[in-house]
């Protein structure tokens, strides 16, 4: 249940940013006279101060947000199973380097090091923000890989698959990986809502590309256009509404994968007699 | 005891990676930024300063190698260079001015959030069933609210329509700083939005976490043992399910104090409350790499310094890490 929800939320999302912009057609940075309105049935969400339809920038902005927080995500998946799945397979003095390389990136802080790193880069585009945030996001994933890897590397059909001659990468990637799958695409899911939620932050600070919309720069928008003081609940309560739900779908979705993995942490609906 | 030994030689492994990632980053990222930096000042600042900052860089002609070992001789003496945004102030100065507001505000607004969440996630776990499980769905959406996005619903609300507290400033204008109550009154008068809005954002990932590892440690056999002996539900609640509960939740709140350190970095920055975070948002405005790098850099040291203090509550609530040694 709790996956299907979580799952129509990521494809209600999914369809708003691949198809949401051509439905609507219109330029979302195009401004009208129409400034600071209401939801009305001419603007459903209402207006920014420049008059931008909020509707039109909240879809388009949905490609970039979720964009840049899948494009991370990818890039930190990756680091995080050559790193996990490399030092937990070979064990010894790489496993050993590649674990503190892991925890130490898994304390610092991540946002204070994207927002330095973002403050050193000359041009702030998507795709730089997006290798800032996944250089910063892959610990988490590397760090649950490489215990599962420990555990894989036991069973038998790795010993055979060492016994016919097969290389050591091979092993690992061909063997181990496929293995792995539901593992990795759990912390995969994990680490998109924290791309999408550093990106928001980055953008609401204006370190990211502000030429382009995303929720994370109608926010920095809103704030400075002072949307707070005169009132214009409609200009910040729907990014921040996009992107809340999105990582809630993508919760959804984990926790419904860890209550099949384990029963005990579904919600009963028979009272048990405690007091 | 050999457990604290390992952990605090990890986070001095870890301070000395927090230092050297803060001598490359100037020197890996693109554009060579100090060299600019120093090009862009030579016209406004007399070249006394603009040699400070290279030196507080370790920028010179010297070997890579011994340009590190410049910088970390003068982190040794606790020189961070001087600031260009509160040019001449020094980093060090700023810093130290700023982090005692951060360190109030964060820390206790953490603490809370951890006792209030942990504690829930108990209750929610021995009542199952009833409800407490309706906390449940608005605790999975709460875990994934921009910590800035709560900060701005709650300026607007309490703010701006109702008008009940402040939402800018540590203090207000009328109050001179000082030991009054006066001006402790006007801090923690200007202090709730902040805090409440750190506890409310950090609060789902300790209801629910706790609330998880509760729920299988009731299905241990100790829980039912205690339980068929007739202790009173509370004893067996607190004393021996969530005693044992709350050890993995402690590592992953420690793990998390990261991601709430960076939320609180926000939360400042929307609130115009002068700690740290601000200040951080400041150097990267105004390009003012000694600063940005000085704060990251105090930021990583207060996140291991606390995650030291996680570890030595886990030795006091797990004998086993004490008796590892025997």
């Amino acid at each position: 249940m709790k996956i299907k929800i979580g799952v129509g939320i990521l494809v209600f999302f999914a369809l708003m940013a691949l198809v949401g912009p051509l439905l609507i057609g219109a330029d979302p940075a195009a401004t009208s006279d129409d400034g600071l309105q209401g939801p009305s049935a001419a603007h459903w969400l209402g207006t920014t101060q420049t008059g931008q339809d909020i509707l039109t920038q909240i879809v388009y902005g949905a490609r970039i947000s979720m964009g840049v927080g899948l494009l991370s995500a990818v890039i930190a998946t990756v680091l995080a199973v050559a790193v996990g799945l490399v030092g937990g397979y070979f064990g010894g003095a790489i496993d050993e380097t590649f674990s503190v390389l892991t925890n130490i990136f898994l304390v610092l802080p991540s946002l204070p090091l994207i927002i330095v790193l973002a403050g050193y880069l000359p041009q702030r585009g998507v795709a730089s923000v997006a290798v800032v945030i996944a250089v910063t996001g892959w610990a988490w994933g590397a760090r649950v890989l490489r215990a599962q890897t420990l555990s894989v590397r036991r069973r038998d059909f790795v010993a055979a698959a060492r016994a016919g001659g097969e290389g050591p990468l091979r092993i690992i990637f061909f063997e181990i990986l496929p293995v792995l799958l539901p593992v990795i695409a759990t912390s995969f899911l994990a680490t998109v809502v924290g791309a999408i939620l550093a990106e928001a932050g980055l953008s609401f600070l204006g370190l990211a590309d502000l030429s382009t919309v995303s929720w994370g720069s109608m926010l920095y928008f809103a704030q400075n256009g002072q949307a707070l003081l005169i009132g214009a609940w409609w200009w910040f309560i729907p990014p921040g509404l996009c992107i809340a739900l999105i990582g809630t779908g993508l919760a959804l979705v984990n926790f419904g994968i860890d209550e099949i993995a384990n029963p005990r942490l579904r919600t009963i609906k028979v009272r048990k007699a405690r007091a | 005891m050999r457990f604290l030994a390992r952990r605090l030689g990890f986070y001095l492994l870890t301070a000395w990676a927090a230092v050297t990632l803060n001598f490359l980053i100037p020197r890996l990222m693109p554009g060579d930024p100090v060299e600019l930096l120093v090009a862009r000042m030579r016209d406004n600042v007399d070249p006394a300063a603009i040699d400070a900052m290279r030196r507080a860089f370790g920028i010179s002609d010297a070997s890579l190698w011994q340009q590190y070992l410049d910088y970390l001789g003068n982190l040794a003496h606790g020189e961070l260079g001087r600031s260009i945004t509160f040019f001449p102030t020094e980093v060090s100065t700023v810093i130290a001015d700023s982090l005692p507001w951060t360190v109030g505000l964060v820390g206790v607004a953490t603490l809370i959030s951890y006792l209030v969440g942990t504690s829930l996630g108990v209750l929610m776990a021995w009542k199952r069933g009833t409800w407490l499980d309706g906390v449940l769905p608005a605790a999975t959406f709460m875990h994934a609210v921009p910590y800035f996005w709560v900060a701005l619903a709650l300026v607007f609300v309490f703010g701006v329509t109702l008008q009940w507290f402040p939402v800018s400033r540590a203090y207000g204008l009328e109050v001179v700083p000082g030991f009054t109550g006066e001006f402790a009154a006007s801090v923690l008068y200007h202090a709730t939005l902040p805090a409440v809005t750190i506890v409310v954002a950090s609060m789902a990932d300790r209801i629910l976490g706790m609330r998880n590892v509760m729920v299988t440690t009731l299905g241990e056999d100790y829980v039912v043992m205690a339980e068929a002996k007739g202790l009173t539900s509370r004893r067996v609640m607190w004393a021996y399910a969530a005693r044992n509960a709350i050890l993995p939740n402690i590592t992953s709140f420690a793990l998390s104090l990261g991601f709430v350190v960076g939320g609180s970095v926000l939360t400042e920055i929307v609130f115009s409350y002068p700690g740290i975070g601000s200040m951080l948002l400041k150097g990267v405005e105004n390009e003012d790499f000694p600063l940005m790098q000085g704060i990251f850099l105090v930021i990583s040291l207060a996140v291991l310094v606390a995650n030291f203090l996680a570890d030595l509550a886990y030795v006091v609530l797990d004998p086993r890490t004490r008796q590892e040694a025997q």
